[in-house]
């Protein structure tokens, strides 16, 4: 019981109703686009594969900014410093415009 | 009282002088998200890599009802994950790998309701929801365990390579498509796997912590945030392997 009298007095605040229905909403949203992106996947035949991947793509994209945004809490961040991660991956979008492109140039040779 | 919260925004200073931090975060936190910067970068190299492979090989043309297994061309992945534990034999593309999906969004909901329980000093809600996070966390590990056992014993028809029938998969082999297939596969899902192993233990130590009352003596739960960012982050780059590699 000793060690009990070094505990220090800690003040429990009650549950943030709002927020935490927040997050509940982000995760709802998450699911339905991933059920979404399972429809798609087998409604939408492979013979219209541009589109099929641009839609993935751009879902993908959607559930990164919710779960960066909210789950990350990056939006309510200062904006240095959301600016100081979002920038840099400017480098991921080159790397995969070059490879994508080399990519391509490789199978051409290989023809 | 009210000239010293002014103070810093006097002309000719601003709070990149000192005295201020200008990102609003404490260190630790600021560097979490600068480790988690530059992993983003690694797993972007492998993503992109397996882009380059895959499009220097030749995909699939034909109707995908008459689809087979060979090393000729790009394999189809909801071709290949197609199996569920228990129902040997049943076709159910994507279904397994939408299961551990689901798993690993929902584990990192109850992150965020430990780091807000955090932000109370709510030591029993902590407790609670970094214990569900640390369940989602391992049972995504043993859907991984599954999927990686069917993927290298391999199932159904041999494809037959070069005269051999070839089960299953391992680095120089592949009864799916071509051998680099299986490498990315490897590579990528065995490095996100690490990852979430690496972030299980980490949830665990943040549990033990809690449990014997560390961040209420410090004062503050900070420790939880920190962790909940690489845990989130564990699970955004699933979206991506998910979207790249199982889907697309």
């Amino acid at each position: 019981m000793a060690s009990h009298s070094h505990e220090p007095k800690v003040t429990v605040l009650p549950p943030d109703k709002a927020k935490i229905k927040k997050l509940w909403t982000v995760a709802l949203i998450l699911l339905l686009i991933t059920i979404l992106e399972f429809i798609i996947a087998f409604t939408v035949p492979h013979e219209y594969e541009t589109s099929r991947v641009t839609i993935f793509i751009l879902m993908t994209i959607v559930k990164a900014a919710y779960i960066v945004g909210e789950f990350m809490h990056l939006r309510h961040e200062a904006k240095v410093l959301i600016w100081s991660i979002l920038i840099p991956m400017v480098f991921v979008i080159w790397m995969l415009v070059a490879f994508v492109y080399e990519g391509m140039a490789i199978f051409n040779t290989r023809l | 009282m009210a000239s010293t919260s002014t103070s810093v925004q006097t002309p000719g200073r601003s709070v990149w002088d000192g005295g201020v931090s200008p990102m609003g975060a404490s260190y630790g936190k600021l560097m979490m998200w600068f480790f988690l910067l530059s992993d983003a970068f690694t797993f972007s190299a492998l993503l992109i890599t397996y882009g380059l492979v895959r499009s220097a090989h030749p995909g699939y043309d034909g109707p995908i009802d008459d689809y087979v297994f060979s090393p000729a061309y790009w394999p189809v992945p909801e071709k290949v994950f197609d199996a569920i534990p228990f129902f040997h034999g049943l076709e159910a593309p994507l279904v397994f790998v939408g299961i551990m999906t689901f798993i690993l969004i929902m584990s990192s909901v109850t992150m965020v309701l430990a780091v807000e329980a955090g932000h109370r000093m709510d030591r029993a809600a902590v407790e609670k929801w970094m214990l569900w996070t640390i369940v989602g966390g391992l049972t995504f590990l043993g859907c991984q365990a599954w999927e990686w056992t069917h993927f290298i014993v391999g199932t159904g028809t041999p494809t037959i390579i070069d005269g051999v029938e070839v089960f299953g998969a391992n680095l120089v082999q592949n009864q799916y498509g071509p051998p680099d297939f299986a490498d990315f596969f490897f590579f990528i899902t065995g490095f996100h796997g690490f990852h979430v192993f690496s972030g299980v233990c980490l949830n665990f130590l943040i549990y033990y912590n809690t449990v014997t009352g560390v961040y209420d003596r410090r004062g503050h739960y900070e420790m939880v945030e920190k962790v909940g960012l690489y845990w989130h982050f564990v699970d955004l780059v699933w979206v991506f392997v998910f979207t790249f590699f199982y889907l697309v």
